[in-house]
């Protein structure tokens, strides 16, 4: 159960997807210019994150067994863009809202790396952090927490972004400069959280 | 993209990719790993120089295959030639620069999903013939190296006092180095009682420094007379022709 908690405050807190390992930015950069856009894509993303692992942690051990671990990348990717593919698909036809409120950002998130990111991650589990292997519950759990690590920088991003358009800004800083500017303190400001997982004695 | 009426010469399909249309710099394409993977000069550079191989490869291959591929099946295609390449260069690494493979980490197999790579697929290899597909992956691949070696160098030194530290342990089995492991100021920086700034090199550190960078590169293209890199995003991204997105976002401006 520690762990579990362990892997939430990781993913969310102090190893951001988005702020420490700098995996999803371009999203994180195009798409948060308003707090609606942002909760959307953010949700896709959670969605998308949970199915994939579930499909590719299981298959892992499959390709493995068989002595196919180094198709690993070719299988996830090709796994990541038919399930994306076959949800737009079946949300489209059945169910009308989910698509109104998540479809337009499913394409997009075929090739955002935090997705291909947190499966291999899954796998490989280089986190540093937590020695042991993920079991499946583990996996889901830390797929989640990073879709939530993503969607909870973005919301906070797209506050800091509707703030920076009505600044007064220095001219050559004017547009990306000072966008990457305002991610690099928002980055600072979860520094804050290091140390958090070891001070609650989680790990 | 480049404009195949007046056919360029293969020089200009090369030097394009370093300065004009530089694909993190001009482009704003591939961030991830250039945020990521800078924290030293050696390790961006290896990720420049592993990300160019994917990319001249998959250009060579993607264009030779450009009337064969419908265009339909296209990215689903494309996606399956890098991720080949991908997996072949990360074999590779892993074989001969184990300490590559090791601080490169999930950045080694996400080269799959680099906008880079799969943005000059569609924007350029799909459409032209396999010599100026190859020049124009070289010369985006330099243009991604040379980047990633700025920004590297400005993290590296401010952020840790070295430059080029660790590069026996990437290219010492190939090259006699005579012991050379890279500069280090550090110690004469503690003799004058002062200590890097560590900032550099953490996440915060990289947004910063690619923003300023940024805002050099968009004052010298203004000198020019040239438009500011901004996020453009939606142009260059590979999705456009297929995202949602971008619709909305016109119709919400209109």
């Amino acid at each position: 159960m520690k762990f579990y908690i362990a892997l939430l405050v990781m993913g969310i807190l102090t190893q951001n997807f988005v702020l420490s390992k700098f995996l999803g930015i371009c999203p994180f950069l195009g798409v948060s210019k308003k707090l609606k856009t942002a909760v959307g894509m953010s949700a896709a993303v959670i969605f998308v994150m949970l199915l994939s692992t579930a499909v590719t942690f299981p298959l892992n051990s499959l390709l493995e067994a068989n002595g196919l671990g180094y198709l690993q990348t070719i299988v996830f990717i090709l796994v990541i863009a038919a399930l994306v593919q076959i949800v737009e698909i079946v949300l489209k036809k059945y169910v009308k809202s989910l698509y109104n409120a998540l479809g337009i950002y499913l394409p997009l998130i075929t090739t955002n790396c935090a997705v291909l990111g947190v499966v291999i991650l899954n796998i490989d589990n280089i986190t540093g952090y937590a020695a042991q292997h993920y079991g499946f519950g583990h996996a889901m759990v830390n797929s989640f927490a990073a879709g939530a690590g993503f969607m909870l920088a973005m919301v906070i991003f797209a506050g800091v972004r509707s703030k920076l358009e009505t600044a007064d800004v220095p001219k050559g800083l004017k547009g990306l400069p000072i966008t990457l500017v305002a991610a690099s303190i928002v980055s600072l400001s979860f520094l804050g959280f290091a140390g958090l997982v070891e001070g609650l004695g989680l790990l | 993209m480049a404009d195949t009426a007046k056919k360029p010469s293969l020089g200009h399909e090369f030097t394009k990719g370093i300065l004009k249309e530089n694909p993190v710099l001009r482009l704003v394409l591939g961030t991830c790993p250039t945020l990521a993977t800078s924290t030293s000069v050696v390790n961006g550079v290896g990720m420049g120089i592993a990300a160019t191989i994917v990319l001249v490869c998959s250009n060579i291959v993607i264009s030779a295959l450009r009337k064969v591929i419908p265009a339909k099946a296209r990215i689903p295609a494309y996606i399956v030639v890098i991720a080949s390449f991908v997996t072949m260069v990360q074999m590779l690494v892993k074989a001969f620069v184990p300490a590559l493979d090791k601080s490169l980490g999930v950045f080694l197999p996400l080269i799959v999903v680099n906008c880079i790579i799969l943005g000059r697929a569609e924007a350029f290899a799909g459409k032209n013939p396999v010599l100026a597909s190859a020049a124009d992956g070289l010369g985006m691949g330099v243009g991604f190296t040379a980047a990633l070696f700025c920004m590297g160098t400005v993290r590296e030194i401010l952020g840790a006092g070295t430059f080029l530290s660790g590069i026996d342990t990437m290219i010492g089995s190939f090259v006699d180095l005579k012991g050379f492991t890279g500069f280090d100021f550090s110690a004469g920086l503690e003799s004058a009682g002062l200590s890097p700034m560590t900032l550099f090199i953490l996440p915060a550190g990289g947004f910063f420094v690619f923003g300023m960078l940024m805002a050099l590169v968009n004052r010298l293209a203004e000198k020019n007379g040239k438009q500011k890199a901004d996020l453009l995003g939606c142009e260059g991204c590979p999705h456009a022709a297929g995202c949602a997105l971008r619709t909305e976002k016109e119709g919400e401006d209109a």
